[in-house]
């Protein structure tokens, strides 16, 4: 078993940093499951502790000028726009 | 309309061209310019790609036509097709089960002759899983082959877009079609070698070693086994030799997968704002409460709990515990595979352990499910090339067997599935 058992609150809490606003029965349902899956990820303690594998490398190209979409075509699909803008929601 | 679409199209490729006069299913994370393409998702349910996926253009140029947007589990979540905003698809393989995940769709599009050729995506056993239930051919290429460019993120370090069709040499002329460089994936290897993959696809497997995992075999079930036993013997039969090999690491491959996939998806999915495309809610309130309710409506279960556990495993104090134990269980892993393809030439197993599920029979249990990746996910997270071939039935359902090669080892695989056929 986890040291930790899952709460609602912590449910709620992971749910608030992601930006996902949650039913009551959501927050039940994932209360019980989110136990059983982290009890299932405690196995991972007994992964040896082995070299990392091969530094990956980075891969650049030239910092160049090149052909993007127009503001016309990065708006297309924007739910409301506001002279030639994204408009989103107010901040506070 | 064929269930196996969640839009149908028809636009014609090039005039001539190795795929001119085939028809080809597109899964619905690959963007097509001007056609929607959802994810399977109601939050992307209206939204309309103003480009092309690189592999689009690639099957475009040679001729194919795209006859539809496949459907798939929502933004690749699953291993049914059943968590699609727009529902099940039935396998034409085996009526009244699910076509296996997430690419279902095309699977089922191939299987039922709807196109002859498709794309899936593999972020854990996604072409491979559904493959195998429909009994068709799926190709994982090596991390890396594929371009990625226009490929509706999940899990990006884990996931490559590949072919399914009816016989290893299709499927094999496809990925010759999709293959190679592309400077808008710099993850995408310059020189992945030579030669086409559809001349590897020659029946022979003459003097090949082919290693078994026990850890890979000794978990599926009987009938399973019993038509991946029966496929080993035929490799045999034709001057393969067998031998079992040990793979200690991939007993935790499900649960790194699940811990590195979920924290992938919680970071890539963050985009989904309803400012820029997407769902908008029309609930009031300040930017994080529209943001909240606008993902709570656009968003089904499953990618729900997938981005809080990814998001869960990444918050502070817990990142050591669950993320950076993840990552080197996927070390161990890559290290393991690479000791045992230094002694064989390929490694064979079951690609699932299971035959396909009844439709609805399994979405109440995440677990359960997670855990029937066993034998898909660790090629994944070693970044290897596998290739599902259909091996028989059990009691009527589709029983596909895996075949697993080294790094840009697609040739070898490629010969070996199409000693099967």
């Amino acid at each position: 078993m986890s040291e930790d058992a899952v709460t609602e609150k912590d449910v709620r809490h992971v749910a608030s940093l992601a930006r996902v606003a949650l039913a009551d029965d959501e927050v039940d349902r994932f209360t019980t499951q989110f136990e059983e899956i982290l009890d299932a990820f405690e196995t991972l303690e007994e992964v040896p502790s082995v070299d990392r594998s091969a530094e990956l490398t980075n891969v650049l190209r030239p910092d160049e000028k090149r052909d993007s979409l127009s503001p016309e075509e990065a708006l297309e699909n924007a739910p409301e726009t506001e002279e030639g803008r994204f408009k989103g929601p107010n901040v506070s | 309309m064929s269930d196996a679409f969640i839009t149908e199209t028809e636009l014609d490729g090039a005039e001539d061209g190795v795929l001119a006069g085939k028809t080809i299913a597109i899964k619905d994370n690959i963007s097509t310019e001007g056609v929607r393409t959802t994810c399977g998702s109601a939050m992307l349910e209206d939204y309309v790609p103003p480009y092309d996926a690189t592999v689009v253009e690639r099957v475009h140029e040679a001729g194919a036509t795209i006859v539809g947007k496949a459907n798939m589990d929502e933004f690749g979540m699953g291993t049914t097709t059943e968590t699609s905003f727009v529902g099940p698809t039935d396998n034409p393989a085996a009526p009244g089960h699910v076509p296996g995940g997430s690419s279902g769709g095309s699977a089922a599009a191939v299987a039922a002759g709807d196109a002859d050729l498709a794309l899936g995506s593999d972020t854990g056993g996604s072409i491979r899983c559904p493959a195998a239930f429909c009994g068709v051919v799926g190709i994982k290429p090596t991390y890396g082959l594929v371009s990625r460019y226009g490929l509706i993120a999940y899990a990006n370090s884990l996931e490559q877009i590949g072919p399914l069709a009816p016989t290893v040499s299709e499927a094999a002329s496809l990925l010759d079609v999709i293959a190679g460089p592309d400077d808008r994936d710099a993850t995408t290897r310059a020189d992945p070698g030579e030669g086409s993959y559809a001349d590897a696809a020659d029946g022979s497997v003459d003097g090949m070693t082919i290693g078994v995992p026990t850890q890979l075999v000794e978990g599926a079930d009987k009938g399973v086994r019993e038509a991946f036993e029966s496929a080993i013997e035929s490799l045999e039969a034709q001057g393969a030799t067998t031998t079992e090999v040990d793979l200690p690491s991939v007993e935790q491959a499900v649960e790194a997968y699940y811990v590195i996939a979920m924290s992938e998806a919680s970071s890539n999915l963050a985009r989904y704002d309803g400012v820029r495309y997407g769902h908008k809610s029309d609930a009031d309130g300040n930017w994080n409460e529209s943001f909240a309710q606008t993902r709570s409506e656009g968003f089904g279960e499953e990618v729900k709990r997938r981005i809080l556990l990814g998001t869960y495993a990444l918050s502070a104090g817990y990142h050591d515990k669950y993320y950076a134990k993840a990552q080197q269980a996927r070390d161990w892993i890559k290290q393991d595979f690479d000791r045992v393809l230094a002694e064989v030439d390929v490694l064979a197993s079951p690609t699932m352990p299971v035959p396909p599920f009844e439709l609805g029979e399994s979405l109440d249990d995440p677990l359960a499910l997670y855990l029937a990746d066993a034998n898909t996910v660790p090629v994944n997270l070693a970044d290897l090339p596998a290739i599902s071939v259909p091996a028989g039935e059990t009691d009527g359902l589709p029983v596909g067997l895996q075949l697993v090669g080294p790094a840009f080892g697609e040739r070898t695989i490629i010969s070996a599935a199409s000693a099967l056929e």
